[in-house]
This record gives C-alpha cells, sequence and structure tokens, in this order.
C-alpha cells in the first residue's frame, strides 16, 4: 500500500477541498525492467478493485481481469510490469467514505469530500510518482476505468504513450446519471443507511445496496444476453407459484447478484463512486470542445466497444475518436461484436483479446520492450 | 525479439509498389479505405511511415488493429470532415474512390488534410471492359472489376480520363501518374493519354493542390 503521509503535500480534491494524508491501495504483477519502460496501470471500474489478476482476498474468486492479465495474456506480465491500484473513495484498502478520518477517529461517512475521476487519477500520479515510474507504457480501463484513461491521457500525455478506453464515454450521459441516482436513492432509502452513519452504529444498509446493484447490473447485460442466459425458465419449480417469491431464473440470479455485492462492497462507497462518474465530463474542462482535452497529444489510442453495450454505447467511443481525429492523433479504434451488453469488456471475448494484444504488442516494439522484462 | 522482415519485393500489389516509392521516409500517411492494411504494413516497413487506416468493414480494422496497426472503422463519404487540415504528408485512396457516394467531395477532402493525395482506381476504359460492353452488351467483369453489377461495391466508375476531368474540375495538379498494363507494366501517363486509357488495368495518380 502507498500511504501519503502528514509530511507530504495535501491532495487538493477538485472540490476545493483537499486530503492531508491519504491511502492507496494496489497489486503489481510482474517485474519493472531497468529502463522502468514497461509499466502498465489498469484501471479498474465502478465496483472493480486493485485484485484484477490474483484470487480475490474477500470473495475467494479469480481476479476479475485474469483473462487479460497474466503471463502470455494480451496484458503479458512477463514483458510489462502492471499496476492496479484501488481507486481513491473506494473500499478495499484506498482512502474512501468507510476509511476512519484522522479528525474524529471515526469513519468518515458523508463527512468524506465528493470525489471526481481527476481525484482518482491524482491519487494514482502520486502513487506512480512515488514508484520511480516517469512514463507509463499504457494506462488501460473499461467502463469508469476507461474514464481515469482519458483523464490521464488528456491531462498527463507526456507520460502516457500508449491509452486503452473500453467501452467507454467522455462524459457520463444522462440516462446514466439516472440509473446510478436510482442505485443512491436505494441506499439512502434503506433505514439501515442511518443517514451514513451505519458503521458507527454497526449496521449495513443490505437491502438498499443491493437493490442498487440489481438495477445497474441490468444495464451491464443485454436484452438478448438475459434472453439467452435466462428466457422465462422457472427457478427449481415448474409453474407458477401466484406469490412474489422468485419464480424466474433472473430475479432470482439479481437477488443472489445484489446479495452477493453487499459482502464486498462499501455503500457509502457506492455512492460517492457513482457520484464521480456523473461528474466526469471531459469536454467541460477544455472549454466543451473535446477535441481541446487532447490537443497536441502524441500518445496512441485504442478505442474500444461493443455492439450490445447499451450504457457506454458505441456512438459514445465513436465522439472520442472523432475529437482525437479533429487533433489528428494516432487512434485505432474497433468495434467488437459481441451480445453480452457493456460486460463484455470483462469477458471472454477473443476479438478484445487480440485487439488489445496487437496494439500494446506494436507499441512495444516501437518502445523498444523486449518480450521479457 | 524477432524482428520483422519486410515481404520481398514483387509479392505486392503493383500500385502497392508505386505508392511506396512515391511516399517519403517518415511520412504522416492516411490511407483511406485500408482493407487489410496490406498497403499501410508495406509503407510501414519500407518507408517507416507514421501510418493511419480508415476501413469500413468492421472484421478488416479489428485484424489491423490485432496485427499492430492504427486504423478506425469509419467511411470515406462521412468520416473525413473530422481531419484537419494539412494533417498528413499523404492522403491515400486506394483502389476506393469508385465505391464512395461522393468521389468529388472525397477527393476535395484527401486534397485539404493530406499535402498531397494519391488515388488509385480500376480503369472503366480498359479495352476488355470496352470490348465485354461492346461484344456482349452486358457490365463488363473483369480481374479488376470482379463482381456482377449488383453485386458491386463500385457505385461511380470512371475512365483515367474521366479522372483527369475530376482533378482538373477541382483544381488539383497531377505530379505524377502511371496506368498499369496486363502483367503490372508501367505505362506512364503523359500529356496524351489515349494509349494508357485502353492498356491501362488500373491508374494511380499523385495529386496536390496547384
Amino acid at each position: 500500500m502507498f500511504r501519503s503521509g502528514a509530511d507530504q503535500e495535501p491532495l487538493v480534491l477538485m472540490s476545493g477541498t483537499s486530503l492531508p494524508t491519504f491511502d492507496v491501495a494496489y497489486q503489481t504483477y510482474g517485474t519493472l525492467n531497468d529502463a522502468k519502460s514497461n509499466a502498465v496501470l489498469i484501471c479498474h471500474a465502478l465496483t472493480g478493485d486493485q485484485h484484477a489478476a490474483n484470487r480475490h482476498p474477500v470473495t475467494g474468486k479469480p481476479g476479475w481481469w485474469e483473462t487479460m492479465v497474466g503471463p502470455g495474456k494480451p496484458i503479458d506480465t512477463d514483458r510489462f510490469f502492471v499496476i492496479c491500484p484501488n481507486i481513491l473513495g473506494g473500499c478495499l484498502g484506498s482512502t474512501g467514505p468507510a476509511s476512519i478520518n484522522p479528525d474524529t477517529g471515526r469513519a468518515w461517512g458523508l463527512d468524506f469530500p465528493v470525489i471526481t475521476i481527476q481525484d482518482m487519477v491524482n491519487a494514482q500520479v502520486r502513487l506512480i510518482d512515488a514508484l520511480g515510474i516517469g512514463d507509463l507504457f499504457a494506462v488501460i480501463g473499461g467502463s469508469m476505468g476507461g474514464m481515469q484513461v482519458l483523464d490521464w491521457a488528456a491531462r498527463y500525455p507526456e507520460r502516457v504513450f500508449a491509452a486503452v478506453p473500453i467501452a467507454t464515454a467522455a462524459w457520463h450521459s444522462s440516462q446514466n446519471i439516472a440509473f446510478h441516482e436510482v442505485g443512491r436513492q436505494a441506499v439512502m432509502a434503506d433505514p439501515d443507511w442511518a443517514d451514513g452513519r451505519y458503521l458507527d452504529q454497526g449496521r449495513t444498509p443490505r437491502r438498499g445496496l443491493a437493490v442498487a446493484r440489481m438495477a445497474a447490473h441490468i444495464t451491464y447485460l443485454s436484452e438478448e444476453a438475459l434472453q439467452r442466459k435466462f428466457g422465462r425458465n422457472f427457478q427449481e419449480r415448474d409453474a407458477l407459484s401466484f406469490s412474489f417469491s422468485a419464480d424466474f431464473q433472473v430475479e432470482s440470479y439479481l437477488r443472489h447478484q445484489g446479495s452477493s455485492f453487499v459482502d464486498r462492497f462499501d455503500a457509502n462507497s457506492y455512492l460517492y463512486v457513482t457520484r464521480a462518474m456523473d461528474y466526469f465530463d471531459l469536454a467541460s474542462g477544455a472549454s466543451g470542445q473535446l477535441s481541446q482535452a487532447f490537443s497536441r497529444t502524441a500518445t496512441r489510442f485504442c478505442v474500444v466497444s461493443f455492439t450490445s453495450d447499451w450504457l457506454f454505447p458505441t456512438h459514445e467511443s465513436k465522439a472520442i475518436v472523432r475529437a482525437l481525429n479533429a487533433v489528428a492523433a494516432n487512434v485505432s479504434f474497433v468495434e467488437i461484436e459481441s451480445d453480452k451488453g457493456h460486460d463484455a469488456f470483462l469477458l471472454e471475448e477473443p476479438e478484445l483479446f487480440a485487439t488489445v494484444r496487437g496494439f500494446l504488442d506494436a507499441g512495444a516494439r516501437r518502445r523498444g520492450i523486449s518480450e521479457r522484462a | 525479439m524477432l524482428k520483422r522482415t519486410p515481404p520481398a519485393a514483387g509479392s505486392h500489389r503493383v500500385d502497392h509498389e508505386l505508392i511506396a516509392e512515391m511516399v517519403a521516409d517518415g511520412a504522416r500517411v492516411l490511407d483511406v479505405g485500408c482493407g487489410d492494411g496490406a498497403l499501410l504494413q508495406l509503407l510501414e516497413d519500407r518507408r517507416s511511415v507514421d501510418g493511419r487506416g480508415i476501413e469500413i468493414s468492421r472484421e478488416r480494422v479489428n485484424a489491423c488493429v490485432a496485427q499492430g496497426l492504427s486504423v478506425i472503422q469509419g467511411d470515406a463519404d462521412s468520416d473525413l470532415d473530422d481531419y484537419p487540415d494539412k494533417a498528413f504528408d499523404y492522403a491515400v485512396l486506394s483502389l476506393t474512390i469508385q465505391a464512395t457516394r461522393q468521389p468529388r467531395a472525397v477527393l476535395e477532402n484527401l486534397l485539404r488534410i493530406g499535402r498531397r493525395a494519391i488515388v488509385s482506381f480500376p480503369n472503366f476504359g480498359h479495352w476488355q471492359v470496352r470490348w465485354q460492353l461492346l461484344t456482349r452488351g452486358r457490365m463488363p467483369v473483369t480481374e479488376n472489376l470482379p463482381d456482377t453489377w449488383y453485386q458491386s461495391p463500385n457505385a461511380h466508375l470512371c475512365t483515367i480520363a474521366d479522372f483527369e476531368g475530376l482533378v482538373r474540375a477541382v483544381g488539383a495538379e497531377t505530379v505524377e501518374a502511371v496506368a498499369f498494363g496486363t502483367g503490372g507494366s508501367r505505362l506512364p501517363i503523359n500529356r496524351s493519354l489515349r494509349l494508357q486509357n485502353v492498356l491501362g488495368e488500373k491508374a494511380v495518380f499523385l495529386l496536390e493542390r496547384a
């Protein structure tokens, strides 16, 4: 874990407040080469964490991107030194609303300042500095991770050789803000949320957070994937029960998604991180012109979207590509045919793997990064 | 690390070989309608260009990117407007102009985006085309025009003489132009193009704004 202590610069947040001290928990895979030229930063999504390619300490499940990251994988840890930090505002070791507020000795709760994607990236910059790494070979991430990738590339172009924003957007759409608001209201409607002070009282807003997760989970899938996977199949019964128990497999599946999520995620963290996504608008910091956010960039971009992703649809990736074309940036853009919806970026998608592998290999050849670190 | 060895000369398309001669070392090149990326790869291997591609077919784009080329999915008619003026040293349109909806607008965009434009196209004035149309009274099917009229993506076929007319119409200047005869023989296009317009299967024009 990286700790920015009281003897170091405070982290000034976009809101104007600052964190005098903060922690960033992170995992690394592979070896940093002598030239320190093979570092790859992986940015996780809303409910992800730093455990991209190792067994999760809480759930015991494989890392969320084990198909992508590892020896011989598209993000090859024999070749690259991979760093995956938990975001600021997260709940797996990095400072967030469930952390202890040094001023009170209690959990921050809603006293934690509202943070943004930029704040998350600034905390990562401090981590990368502390690791003694100047330039990152690549910054890669999907969904909210893709927002961090875009922010890195926009504000630190000289430190990012290659950027891979996947299934993401340069601003959070109205529909997506709407879904997030439903999730937050579900959390806050749970009496166990206790105005955000549930940790002090030994409570957990399980029902509210589970409903938030259930609603959000639908947006990560597609109509086609749901139909294919569940159809109208009954759950452990042969006929309708004429009750509100989980008659359908899809209900049972969502209930499971909701309840298992609660075991590994802090409810207030969910409020803060969804808010950070809502606030993201890369163009607003560039006088409304997205292309200006990337002016004179030398970074090589590989933008990826999925055909059935309706949360971050292809046209939002295309807006990024158009902005990059407007400044004649080096950009590749691939739309991958998949019926798995937004979640496709986390799943077995051979075309995604081939794209990321080819793009990184070509960049590594240009950078003279050898195949074994 | 294995060093990529460029394939031996001769295994490339004759028009690609010529374009590789026209392009300067280290140039910035946009290949519009880059297909499987063969030209971009040739230019990167032989000329160390900073190459980008646009391709309409998603499968081909994905294959290009997996191969390490910088390619986006897009189309010549609608996506060239995004690029700024003089963003590239060369804007290349290889055997694609006849498949665009608005060849004139596309050519003007090429000349705006690139300091120079390189355009190649199948010659509809080739004697085989003329012969088939004359004797059979049907749309010709040749090696360079392999599809039936109803399956062909080509919407605006032209002869070399027709293309020269378009070059004049947009106020561009021809720096170099070469037609390719049967077997890939080069037929430089000079003031009189009567012979080239009959013997050339396809042609490559290097253009710039006058």
